[in-house]
């Protein structure tokens, strides 16, 4: 099965529409959501429509910060992200807010994890930046695969059975082999707002019956989200730095 | 899942087990057949009974992501691939005849043997490099040749993928390799550059070339380290005849930094095939190694060692073969300096790249073709002056610039075959002039575009700097 991985898509619409496009014309079976659907981005209220409907469809969804900051207790989050989302909160409706505050921390099925930043304690949206914590976050579960997002830059790891780990930094439309004899966790590069230094949309495809991920990304109008955050009002910075991909 | 049975008879998905071939400290080599298929072929499988080094287990998880990538003569072709959950494995093609390892028992070779060993060699490394992988464990057992005289890598278990996860990088607290050819800088794990095989490269052909390991067989970390500053004794002192093109070359493949050496294995091709264009420098007359001033700087001088090489890719793309294919006749004047100025704006941008301009004799089909023309001069020497004359005003670094005379019936297939022998990365080429010649012939530059391997640019002169003789109205009678 072909399964496709977005996360930290962040109110893109121009960017998720670029890769769901690609994700297809690639021939994903199942769409698999890693969290913060909203937060930065102009258009939250078309996303968490666009979510809702691919969950209907028999999409997986997870719980982002973001997501969570929109209806609970706020998060700690810098003067723009906070800005953002107390206008997202304004522009979402009520099914929204429902939808995304009864999104859950984690998902299991197969032998795959799915969570938007670190496993060990889902809540506390622990970065994954080193072996440090990748390797905290695989000794909390038992699955083989994990998959996160909420750095915004990809990286895969590995933990061997010698609890050995390995850090890389994956090229886009490289198959991975992910070998059976280690455990794996694949953290995403995000779809709205990337942040290592590559302007273009990420997203990642797994091949379940080759075992193979593959990190893609995909160029998109960017001209237009930026002009769709500006129009709304949002901080100008986020538009600038889509530009950047920083 | 029951675990089948790893014995001669025994059939793994589709594989019917033969003898063992090889039992090795590391994996076992087992003969296996498949129906339908008559290439021989080898089955690795790991030894990872309780206890076993987990290094064999690392390795063969490289070698299990790498082997079935790699394609082309200068590897095994893989033909599947078990995993740990039930079998591990690697299904290979089997290479016949025997590895490098069987001349040990020669040394040392001839001169021009250790030459022709050398091309081949690089050529395989230039291949493999150019597929993403640093071979990091180069030395005679792991080199064969096919019948038709490629050079076979063999053994990935230690190689470094650009584009693969690195299992081995956290795995050991030392350096992994075979010691008397691990490079300086594999010593201090730097596991991503490609020069570190053309270190090892410089040592098997040392060793081929004088019978004696430059580095010695030191097995301990201290003895290996010493590469670090200690360089080797020059083959001269070993070989009072040792050819000076050799010993340049060798000792240039030896440095101890990285950017002193070639910097692709296609450039040490190159000289390896052409020992006459060879630019001679300190190196090649060295009879004694450096002084212990000199050693004892490098060996308290911590900076000396650059830090991790830029991505493979862009150490590969930034140091390429160019060739210029220069028409010496007077006519081609206006054009050969477009050509120079083709040349000059690449070469610039490039500062590793380095410069073979060609010019193609042309031989008659029947007539007997003397290489003395008829006021006696030697016409090949004359073409070769021709050639350093053309790229005089470029003011290469020697290092950088050879000149080739070739002999043929048909220019654009001697320059696409010299093109095609010395891993030529980019040809540039003159357009021969509106004549009536091209449109009964068709023009050697089409020609070349059209068939080469690599990229082709087509030189014109500027509009309007035509040759008075060529814009003249042609008589077609």
């Amino acid at each position: 099965m072909l399964i496709a991985l977005f996360a930290d898509i962040h109110a893109n619409r121009q960017a998720f529409e670029a890769c769901l496009d690609r994700a297809q014309d690639q021939g994903a079976q199942r769409y698999v959501l890693l969290g913060d659907y909203v937060g930065y981005g102009g258009d939250p209220d078309w996303v968490v429509d666009r979510v809702m409907d691919m969950v209907d469809k028999g999409a997986v969804a997870v719980l982002g910060n973001h997501d969570s900051a929109v209806s609970a207790a706020r998060e700690q989050m810098n003067p723009e992200a906070q800005l953002a989302i107390e206008w997202t909160s304004g522009v979402l409706d009520t099914a929204q807010r429902r939808f995304l505050a009864d999104l859950p921390l984690t998902r299991s099925e197969d032998d795959r994890l799915y969570v938007h930043a670190d496993a060990s304690d889902p809540k506390k949206w622990i970065y994954v930046q080193s072996t440090l914590e990748a390797s905290r976050s695989l000794s909390a579960t038992h699955e083989q695969l994990s998959f996160c997002g909420h750095i915004h830059r990809p990286a895969l790891y590995s933990l061997s059975s010698t609890a050995k780990m390995t850090s890389f930094t994956p090229q886009a439309d490289v198959h991975i082999p992910l070998l059976p004899g280690r455990r794996w966790l694949g953290v995403l590069g995000s779809v709205g707002q990337p942040r290592d230094g590559n302007p273009d949309a990420a997203y990642a495809m797994l091949d379940t019956a080759k075992r193979e991920l593959t990190y893609c990304r995909v160029a998109y109008d960017i001209e237009a989200a930026a002009a769709r955050i500006r129009s709304r009002g949002l901080p100008p910075v986020l538009a600038e730095r889509l530009f950047r991909g920083m | 899942m029951v675990k089948p049975l790893l014995q001669p008879g025994s059939v793994i998905d589709g594989f019917r087990i033969g003898e063992p071939a090889h039992r090795g400290g590391m994996a076992t080599l087992w003969r296996v057949t498949r129906d339908g298929d008559t290439t021989p072929m080898l089955m690795k499988v790991p030894k990872i009974a309780e206890g076993a080094d987990p290094a064999a287990i690392v390795s063969f998880e490289m070698e299990q992501m790498i082997i079935p990538r790699l394609s082309g003569p200068h590897v095994p072709k893989c033909f599947g691939v078990g995993d740990f959950a039930v079998q591990p494995y690697v299904v290979m093609e089997q290479i016949a005849g025997k590895s490098l390892l069987s001349r040990l028992g020669n040394l040392p070779l001839p001169y021009d043997e250790v030459a022709a060993i050398g091309v081949k060699v690089a050529t395989a490394l230039d291949d493999l490099h150019r597929q993403h992988v640093v071979h990091l464990d180069i030395k005679p057992s792991n080199i064969m040749f096919r019948e038709s005289g490629e050079a076979v890598l063999l053994d990935y278990g230690l190689s470094h993928h650009e584009q693969l996860p690195d299992l081995m990088q956290e795995e050991f607290r030392v350096p992994f390799g075979t010691a008397p050819y691990m490079s300086p800088e594999q010593l201090r794990d730097i596991r991503n550059d490609p020069r570190s095989d053309l270190f090892a490269l410089g040592v098997l052909l040392y060793f081929f070339s004088t019978g004696e390991r430059p580095f010695g067989e030191s097995e301990t970390l201290r003895g290996m380290r010493r590469r670090l500053w200690r360089d080797p004794v020059p083959p001269r002192k070993l070989r009072p005849d040792y050819p000076p093109w050799l010993q340049e070359i060798v000792l240039k493949c030896l440095e101890i930094e990285p950017a002193w050496r070639y910097p692709t294995a296609a450039q040490l091709a190159f000289d390896l095939a052409h020992p006459d264009q060879v630019k001679l420098t300190h190196r090649s007359e060295r009879m004694q190694r450096d002084s212990w001033a000199v050693v004892l700087r490098r060996r308290f001088n911590k900076d000396i060692m650059q830090a991790a090489p830029k991505k493979m890719a862009a150490q590969l793309s930034s140091a390429p073969i160019v060739t210029v294919a220069i028409d010496l006749g007077e006519e081609a004047a206006a054009v050969n300096d477009a050509l120079r100025l083709s040349a000059q704006r690449l070469l610039a941008m490039l500062p590793s790249a380095r410069l073979a301009c060609v010019n193609v004799r042309k031989l008659g089909r029947i007539a007997l073709d003397t290489t003395l023309d008829e006021q006696g001069h030697n016409k090949q020497i004359d073409r070769l002056v021709g050639l350093r004359a053309w790229a005089a005003p470029l003011k290469l670094d020697e290092e950088r610039l050879t000149v080739h005379v070739l002999e043929a019936v048909d220019p654009a297939a001697a320059i696409l075959e010299f093109a095609d022998a010395n891993r030529v990365d980019h040809i540039l080429i003159g357009a021969r002039q509106a004549s009536v010649m091209r449109k009964l012939l068709g023009g050697v530059s089409a020609k070349v575009a059209a068939e080469a391997e690599c990229s082709v640019t087509v030189v014109r002169p500027p509009r309007g700097k035509m040759p008075a003789a060529l814009t003249a109205p042609q008589a077609s009678s």
